[in-house]
C-alpha cells in the first residue's frame, strides 16, 4: 500500500477518502440523531437523474448530480412541511422518479455511458483531480455552515418545538440541513456510489455514538472512523483486488457490528 | 387600558384566535400581575397551548390586544422562559445536562453568535436553583422524568426571565416528584411570575395562587375558588371535586343532579 502511493491515482484516492470522511462524519451525525437516513437515501438516488442529465447534455455528470441532489433536498423539505404528503411517500416518489429519469436520459444519449458503474457503486481509484477540487469546495461549505450554525442545529435536532418557541427560523434551518445532506451525497458519490452513500452517512456516526454523549466529540470521532473506513477499505480492495466502494462499506459494516456487540454487552453487564 | 394595569406582566384584552373555521380562543381577557402564580386548567383542545403561544408571540391573534411586560409579545420574548410539555427527545441524544440548559441562552445570544463564558456561568447558576448542578455533565437521557423536568425548568430560567410559562409540566412525573416541582415553582415565584397550564384539574396544587379555566373562553378566579358551575362551563360535564397537594385539599361541593 505504501509503495502504491507513488502513483498519482492512489494519492488521489487517499485524498478522496479523507475528503469524504469529513463530510460524512459531520453531516452523518445530524442524519443519525435526527433520523434522516431514509431522506438521505432519497436525495442520493434522486441525484441519478442528474447523472443521466450530465451524460445527455455532455457535461460532467457530477454537476448534474449536484443540481439534482440540491433540488430533491428542497423538494422533500417543502413537500413534507407545506403539504400533507407523508414524509416517506415524498421520499419514495422522488427516489423512483429520479432513477427513472436518469435511466431514460442515459438511454437517449448516443453511444455508451463511460464510468456509469462508478456513479452507482463508486470507484475511489478513478476520481479525477477536478472532482477532488469540487469535493474540497463542498467540504469547506459544509464545515463553514456547521461551524456558523452549530448551536442552532443543536437545538433543532434536540427539540424542534422548543426551537420554534425561542424564535429560531426552524423551517429555513431544516431546508439548509437538507441542502448540506445533498452536498454530502455529492462528495460521497465518487467514493462509494449513490447506492451506498447512506452507509457512509450512517455507519461512522452510529459507531461514534457508542463512545460519547457530546455532539462535538461524536462529530470528531465520526470523521476519524470515516477516514479509517475509506482508507482501510481502499487498502483492502487494492490488496485483494476487490471493488473499492463495496469493500469500504463492508469494512465499516463489520466494524459497526463488532462495536455494537461489544458496547451493548458492556452496558448490560 | 386603565392605569391600574401598567405594571401587569400579561395583559390580554378581547383576544380571539381562529384556525380556519375553528375558534380556539374567544374574547379572552386576562391580567396577570407580578409574582402571581396562575394555573390555567381546561380540557385538551381547549386552547391552552394556543394561549401560551399568543403570550409568546408565536401566534398573532385575529382580534384583540396582547401586552407582555408592557411590550408586544415578540419584543418581550427575551424575558419569557418557556417549559414545554415533556419533549419527546431521543434518550440517546448526544447532549449533556449543561448542553441542554445552554439552549436557553439562545434568545440572548442570537443567530451565529457563540455562547460565552457568561452563558456557561448562567447555566451553572440556573442548575443550582433547581438543584441539578451535580448532574451537569450527565447525558440528559439518563436522568429520571422528574430530574429532566428540573433541567428543562433550568433551561427556561437561564435566560433570566421575568415570566415563566409552563405547558403541562407535570405530565408523566410521579406524585412525589410533582410535589417537589411545586415547591420549586413556589420558590421561584418570589423572583418571577409563573403561569402554568394543565388539562389535569388535580394538578393544580395548593401552591397555585389563582386559577383560570379555559375552554375557548377564559374564566378567571382571583384566588382559588372554583365553583362547580365554572368547572362545568369549562369541561362541559359535571366535575365532582378537585384534590390538591399532599395534605391541604380544596374540595368542591358535590354537584346536585
Amino acid at each position: 500500500m505504501i509503495e502504491a502511493l507513488q502513483y498519482e491515482f492512489m494519492r488521489n484516492a487517499v485524498a478522496a477518502g479523507l475528503l469524504a470522511a469529513v463530510a460524512c462524519g459531520i453531516v452523518g451525525v445530524y442524519v443519525v440523531v435526527k433520523r434522516m437516513v431514509f431522506i438521505s437515501g432519497g436525495i442520493a438516488h434522486t441525484s441519478f437523474g442528474g447523472v443521466g442529465l450530465g451524460y445527455f447534455l455532455g457535461i460532467n455528470p457530477i454537476i448534474g448530480a449536484l443540481l439534482f441532489a440540491l433540488g430533491s433536498g428542497v423538494a422533500i423539505g417543502v413537500m413534507t412541511r407545506r403539504t400533507r404528503l407523508p414524509e416517506d411517500t415524498a421520499i419514495g416518489v422522488l427516489w423512483a422518479l429520479g432513477m427513472a429519469l436518469g435511466v431514460v436520459l442515459i438511454g437517449l444519449t448516443p453511444g455508451y455511458a463511460p464510468d456509469l458503474m462508478s456513479y452507482l457503486f463508486g470507484n475511489i481509484l478513478t476520481v479525477p483531480a477536478g472532482d477532488l477540487l469540487l469535493m474540497l469546495v463542498l467540504d469547506a461549505i459544509i464545515l463553514g455552515m456547521v461551524i456558523a450554525l452549530y448551536k442552532e442545529y443543536f437545538v433543532v435536532a434536540f427539540d424542534e418545538e422548543y426551537a420554534t418557541a425561542v424564535g429560531m427560523p426552524v423551517e429555513r434551518l431544516w431546508l439548509l440541513l437538507l441542502g448540506m445532506i445533498a452536498l454530502t451525497v455529492v462528495v460521497l458519490i465518487r467514493v462509494v456510489g449513490m447506492i451506498l452513500v447512506i452507509a457512509l452517512l450512517t455507519f461512522p456516526a452510529a459507531m461514534a455514538r457508542r463512545f460519547t454523549h457530546s455532539m462535538k466529540a461524536m462529530m470528531a470521532l465520526a470523521v476519524a472512523f470515516g477516514a479509517a473506513f475509506t482508507i482501510g477499505g481502499l487498502a483492502l480492495s487494492y490488496a485483494l483486488r476487490l471493488p473499492s466502494g463495496a469493500t469500504i462499506i463492508l469494512l465499516s459494516g463489520c466494524s459497526l457490528a463488532i462495536v455494537l456487540a461489544v458496547t451493548s454487552r458492556r452496558s448490560r453487564g | 387600558m386603565s392605569d391600574m394595569n401598567t405594571e401587569a406582566v400579561i395583559e390580554l384584552s378581547d383576544v380571539t384566535v381562529r384556525y380556519g373555521d375553528f375558534v380556539a380562543l374567544e374574547d379572552v381577557n386576562l391580567v396577570v400581575l407580578p409574582h402571581d402564580f396562575l394555573g390555567i386548567i381546561g380540557p385538551n383542545g381547549g386552547g391552552k397551548s394556543t394561549l401560551l403561544k399568543v403570550i409568546m408571540g408565536l401566534i398573532v391573534p385575529d382580534k384583540g390586544v396582547v401586552r407582555v411586560l408592557g411590550e408586544t409579545p415578540g419584543r418581550a420574548r427575551q424575558s419569557v422562559g418557556y417549559v414545554a410539555q415533556r419533549p419527546s427527545f431521543d434518550r440517546e441524544f448526544p447532549a449533556s445536562v449543561q448542553d441542554v440548559v445552554l439552549m436557553g441562552r439562545y434568545p440572548l445570544a442570537g443567530l451565529f453568535r457563540r455562547y460565552s463564558a457568561a452563558d456557561v456561568e448562567a447555566v451553572e447558576h440556573a442548575l443550582d436553583r433547581v438543584g441539578m448542578r451535580e448532574a451537569r455533565h450527565k447525558q440528559i437521557g439518563r436522568l429520571s422524568g422528574g430530574e429532566q423536568q428540573r433541567v428543562f425548568i433550568a433551561r427556561a430560567l437561564v435566560g433570566k426571565p421575568e415570566l415563566l410559562l409552563l405547558d403541562e409540566p407535570l405530565a408523566g412525573v410521579d406524585p412525589t416528584m410533582q410535589a417537589e416541582l411545586y415547591e420549586l415553582l413556589d420558590e421561584l415565584r418570589r423572583s418571577l411570575t409563573v403561569v402554568m397550564v394543565s388539562h389535569d384539574i388535580g394538578a393544580i396544587s395548593v401552591h397555585v395562587e389563582s386559577i383560570a379555566c379555559l375552554n375557548r373562553r377564559l374564566y378567571h378566579h382571583g384566588s382559588g375558588e372554583l365553583t362547580p358551575g365554572v368547572l362545568e362551563a369549562t369541561y362541559q360535564c359535571p366535575v365532582q371535586f378537585i384534590v390538591h397537594g399532599p395534605v391541604p385539599h380544596r374540595v368542591l361541593k358535590e354537584h346536585d343532579a
